[in-house]
Order: C-alpha cells, then structure tokens, then sequence
C-alpha cells in the first residue's frame, strides 16, 4: 500500500512536469500540442543513451533541457502561419510533426524497447517505513516536487509568471499593453517542451524508452490537463498527483481494468465538473 | 463561446455539402464503380489485395468524415469503434459462422454499441476537447484488446480467422474477396451519403457551422450529436468486418492511435465534408503505407508525416478544395 502511493507521487510529479506546460500553452493559445509526447520520448532515448553514470545522466538532461527549448522555440515558429486558421489546423500540424520525430527515433534507436539505468548509488532500494523501495524513485519524488513549486513559484508570484497568467486569462488586452504575446508564446512553448523533455530524462529509470510510449504519456497528460482545467498551473499539480495516485492504485487493485479506471476517473470529472477542477470559464473557449 | 463562430474544422463553412450526382457528377461515380468492379480481371492479385485494402480504409475515413467534415467532431479515436467491429467479426467468423452477412452485422452491431457507450460523454464537448477525449477512449480500447487475452488474443492479436463464406462455399479467391469488399463499401458509401444529405445531416451541418444557434432554434444538437457519433461508430464497425474478411487478422494496432490519425488524416488530404476526398485520401495513405513504406525501409510513416505538416499548410481545404477554388474563383 505504502509503495503504491509512493508510487503515485513519483508519477504525479512526473506527469505534472510533462502536463504542465502543455496545459499553459493550450490555455494561452488554443495550441493542442500532440507533439508533447514525442519530445518526452526523446528526452527518454536521450536518456537511454547517455544513462549510466552519474556524468552521463546530467549531460542527458542539459542536452534534453536545451533541445528542448529548441524543439519548443521550433514548434511554436510553426504554428505561427496557422494561427488565423482554426485550432484543430495547429493540433494536426504537431500531429504530423509528432508522426515525423516518433519514426526518426525509431530510425535512429531502433524497434526494441530500451531500459534506462538510474544514476549509480540510486539504483539500489532503500527501506521506508519497513518497505523496500526503490531509491530513484524517491529522490525522483524529491526532485520532482521541487520543480513543481518552482513552476508554480514562478507562474503565480513573479512579474514574467503574472505576464502569463494575463496572457492566458485575455490575449488581446495583454497585447494591447504593448507586449508581444508570439514572444510569450515562444517562450511558454520553449519552455513547456524543455520540462517535456527533462521529465523523459527523469522518467526514462522507470519508464525505460520504447516506440508508442510518446502516446501513452500524451494521453497522461491530456487527462491531467482535462482533469486539473486548462491554463492552471494549480490544477495541473491537482490533476497529475490524482491521476498519479489513481493509475497506480488502479493497476494494483484492478489490473485488468486499470485503463477503465483512468477513463472512469476523466469522466466522472468530466460529468461533476466539465471545465476540469480549476478551470475558469473564461480558458475555454471551445465549448 | 468565442470560438464559434470560427469553423471548428479545416475548410469549415467552406466544405461543399455532398450534392445529388447528376449530370457529370453521377457520370463519373458511374464510370468510377466501372472501373473499380472490373479491376480485379486485369490487375495482379498484388494490386487487387492493396485496391481492397484502399476501399475497407476508404469506408472507415468516409465514416470519420461524417463526424469530421459534416459535423465538425474531429475525432482521434475513431479506429476504436473500426477495430471493435473488426475483432467482433473476426471472433464471430472463428467461433461461431463466416457466412456471408454474419460477421458484417455483428461488427456494425458492436462498432454502434460501443459508440454509443462512449458517445454520451464526447459528445457533451467540442473542438479540441472533443479531439482529447476521443484521443482517451481510443487508447483504453487498445488496451483492453491488448490485456483481454481470452477473446482478443491479446499482444499477438486475433489470428487464424477463416474465410467470409457467401452462400455456403468460402470466398477463397483475393478476386472474389475484393468484390465483396467492394460491395459492403458501396453499401456504407450510400448510407453515409444519405445520411449526409438527408435533412438530418443538414442540421448535422447547421450544428458544425453555428451549434448555439441550431440549439436556439430548438434542434436538440446533443442528441444529434449523439446520433451521427452511433451511425459512424456503426459504419466503422462495418470497415472493420471489412478489415478481418480482407486481411483475416485483427492486431491491437487496428484499435491504435495510428490508425485513427491515418485515417483522420485521410479525411484532411480529401477535404473535410466531401465524403469522396476522403476516398482519395484513404488512397494515398494506404499507398504510401503499403505500397512505398517497403521501399522505404518500412518508414513509411515518417512519409505520412511529412505529407500531413505539407497538407496543413498548403492544403487548408484538402483535394476538394482544390476543386472549388478552380470551379469558383471567389
């Protein structure tokens, strides 16, 4: 029981690095990001390939961090001819983009899955409370939540996380005030596909790396951002640490059925509230 | 409600409704369903087998259509009902008959089913919501055929499925399975026509141009939301008895997001709304993925890729597009 929690705080905070940014891009700009899943995949095979020593699995997640960003600037320069176009035009465009980067990983690693090896002196287990369980997984609760409240830090109490919150509340009156919102864009978009990637790196020991894993963790994050309201940085948090909790006691309780808990878990949040748990009326503009 | 009044969908208002072939129109369909009938006397077995593979993704894109292009549902998890009634066929043709209208009404039948048991909650959304929750469904239908190792066959899907019977004797011939296949995609063709033109798919249409204000009208657009969503669950359950007669195996990758984005994308290469764009375009997916992803390497996708950044960009209203811009200038 104990591990099975543990176990759901380690997803969570995973899935709140991966969800987040995907969340405060689609609440700014109406862009669904498919390609979200793909750049976590990379992040994995980066991982997977640089993984093994302490030296290498810091240089595995610069090099995820800076592609990242890269990938992020790249993909938000894309969307920009698109954006008088309908939403779903942008979500097709990352679609076949995520199509693109999932075969040249495949192209470049491989059909096989790969297992991605913890950090030497995390690859071991400790005991909590009685139980044996595994090192990497707790320091990646550790890590996890520390970037959770950076994220937050940074988003509800600075100057640039205000500009954000304003950008997603009313672009056109944040850019009557003089600021470009394509620059907030960008960098939102940079910077959600940089937390993407790194939480690959961080997700690869548990995860490992494989073809078809960049649309699992898709649909992760599309319920925590579904579940948690788009555009909130809190109900990402709420979303990804529930859905964390809900897939592992799910797969423990019912195997069988633990994709049918996660949908029951989307619906019954759907149907209470069908704006997500901290979504404002005004973030959703497609109903 | 800001979005409205933008079209949900690629090409929107724009997307011609399908209209009565007449003239030049029913010509062409005519001279069309030639060709296609006389196909297998003069094309390899090769040829004839990818033709039949075209017109079973060809009748799953056409029912994507109805939900993309006319009502303006863009759906990433349609291959969940397709590959529901293809599983649904294929254990009905192995455990209990494979003759002939059996296993088609038994995957219609449970394509519908499950629509309408995942339906009720898409449909309360739009747009881009819409496109997420289907997106779920379809990734926990995969994984129920991927874990259901009893009736799915699990990982290594459902094999050894027998020949379609017709009449008692078993249609062992690639020729005469592809006759069949082009009769039941006649079939569903018409019916998605039909419904398209019917004075029910022009609320359909009214729904996907302005749904507040068909709702102020008094249509109850929930519930024709709800009907389409069955109807397309049903004819993608019919692709799919298509699906097992032609390739007589069933995987959980028919069930994956793969398919559902190939035949989503499919419907975008067509133009979204006109149901024969989306023939074209199901074509052109299952060559590139059939017939040149061998030759590359069997990346095919990376192909598919590439064409659909191309389509989004330069084709905004698909083939059909093409069509009207050249027709009327405007």
């Amino acid at each position: 029981m104990l591990v099975s929690v543990l176990n759901g705080f380690a997803i969570g905070f995973l899935l709140f690095i991966l969800a987040v940014g995907l969340s405060i891009v689609f609440g700014m700009m109406d862009v669904l990001n498919l390609a979200h899943g793909a750049l976590f995949l990379g992040g994995a095979y980066l991982g997977a390939t640089f993984a093994g020593s302490w030296g290498g699995f810091l240089a595995a997640l610069g090099l995820a961090a800076v592609g990242g960003l890269a990938a992020g600037a790249l993909l938000s320069l894309m969307t920009e001819p698109l954006r008088r176009r309908s939403h779903l035009d942008q979500a097709l465009l990352t679609l076949g983009v995520a199509f693109v980067v999932a075969e040249l990983l495949i192209i470049a690693f491989g059909d096989d899955p790969l297992s991605v090896s913890a950090p030497p002196a995390l690859d071991g287990s400790v005991s909590v409370l009685g139980a044996t369980y595994p090192a990497y997984r707790l320091v990646l609760i550790g890590v996890g939540a520390v970037l959770a409240l950076a994220v937050y830090l940074v988003v509800e109490r600075t100057r640039v996380g205000a500009l954000v919150r304003a950008t997603v509340a009313d672009r056109e009156m944040v850019a009557t005030l003089g600021i470009d919102n394509r620059l907030v864009k960008a960098a939102v978009f940079a910077v959600g596909s940089l937390l993407a990637a790194t939480a690959g790196v961080l997700g690869g020991p548990i995860y490992g790396a494989r073809p078809g894993l960049d649309a699992t963790v898709l649909i992760l994050a599309l319920v925590v951002v579904v579940i948690g309201g788009l555009g909130s940085v809190r109900g990402a948090l709420v979303g990804a640490l529930v859905i964390g909790q809900v897939d592992t006691l799910g797969r423990v309780l019912l195997p069988e059925l633990a994709s049918f808990v996660l949908f029951a878990a989307l619906a019954l949040v759907l149907v209470l509230r069908p704006r997500g748990l901290f979504g404002s009326p005004a973030s959703v503009s497609t109903r | 409600m800001t979005a409205v009044d933008a079209p949900a969908v690629p090409g929107g208002t724009a997307a011609v409704s399908p209209r009565v072939p007449r003239g030049r129109d029913g010509l062409v369909a005519a001279a069309v369903l030639v060709v296609l009938a006389a196909a297998p006397l003069f094309l390899a077995p090769f040829a004839t087998t990818t033709l039949a593979r075209i017109l079973v993704f060809a009748l799953f894109a056409v029912s994507l259509d109805l939900l993309v292009g006319v009502t303006g549902l863009p759906s990433l998890g349609h291959a969940a009902y397709f590959g529901s009634g293809a599983y649904a066929a294929g254990w009905v043709s192995i455990n209990v008959t494979a003759e002939a209208p059996v296993p088609l009404l038994v995957g219609a039948a449970v394509g519908a089913v499950a629509a309408a048991l995942t339906g009720w909650i898409t449909v309360r959304t739009g747009g881009v919501f819409f496109l997420m929750l289907t997106l779920a469904i379809g990734e926990t239908v995969q994984q129920v055929a991927n874990t259901w190792e009893s009736v799915t066959g699990g990982a290594n899907g459902l094999t050894g499925v027998p020949a379609v019977r017709a009449g008692g004797a078993p249609l062992a011939n690639a020729g005469f399975v592809y006759w069949y296949v082009l009769a039941v995609f006649v079939l569903g063709f018409v019916l998605v026509w039909l419904v398209a033109r019917s004075p029910f798919g022009a609320a359909l249409r009214g729904i996907r141009d302005n749904e507040p204000r068909m709702r102020a009208i008094g249509y109850p657009t929930a519930l024709y939301k709800y009907g389409v969503f069955v109807i397309a669950g049903g004819v993608a359950g019919v692709a799919g008895s298509l699906l097992v007669a032609q390739q007589r195996l069933v995987t959980p990758a028919d069930l994956g997001f793969l398919t559902a984005s190939l035949a989503l994308l499919a419907v975008i290469i067509g133009g979204a709304g006109s149901l024969w764009g989306a023939c074209l375009g199901a074509a052109l997916v299952i060559l590139i993925r059939d017939a040149l992803g061998p030759g590359l390497g069997g990346h095919g996708t990376l192909l598919l890729g590439i064409v659909f950044v191309l389509v989004v960009y330069l084709l905004p209203r698909g083939a059909a597009g093409l069509r009207l811009r050249r027709r009327s200038p405007s």
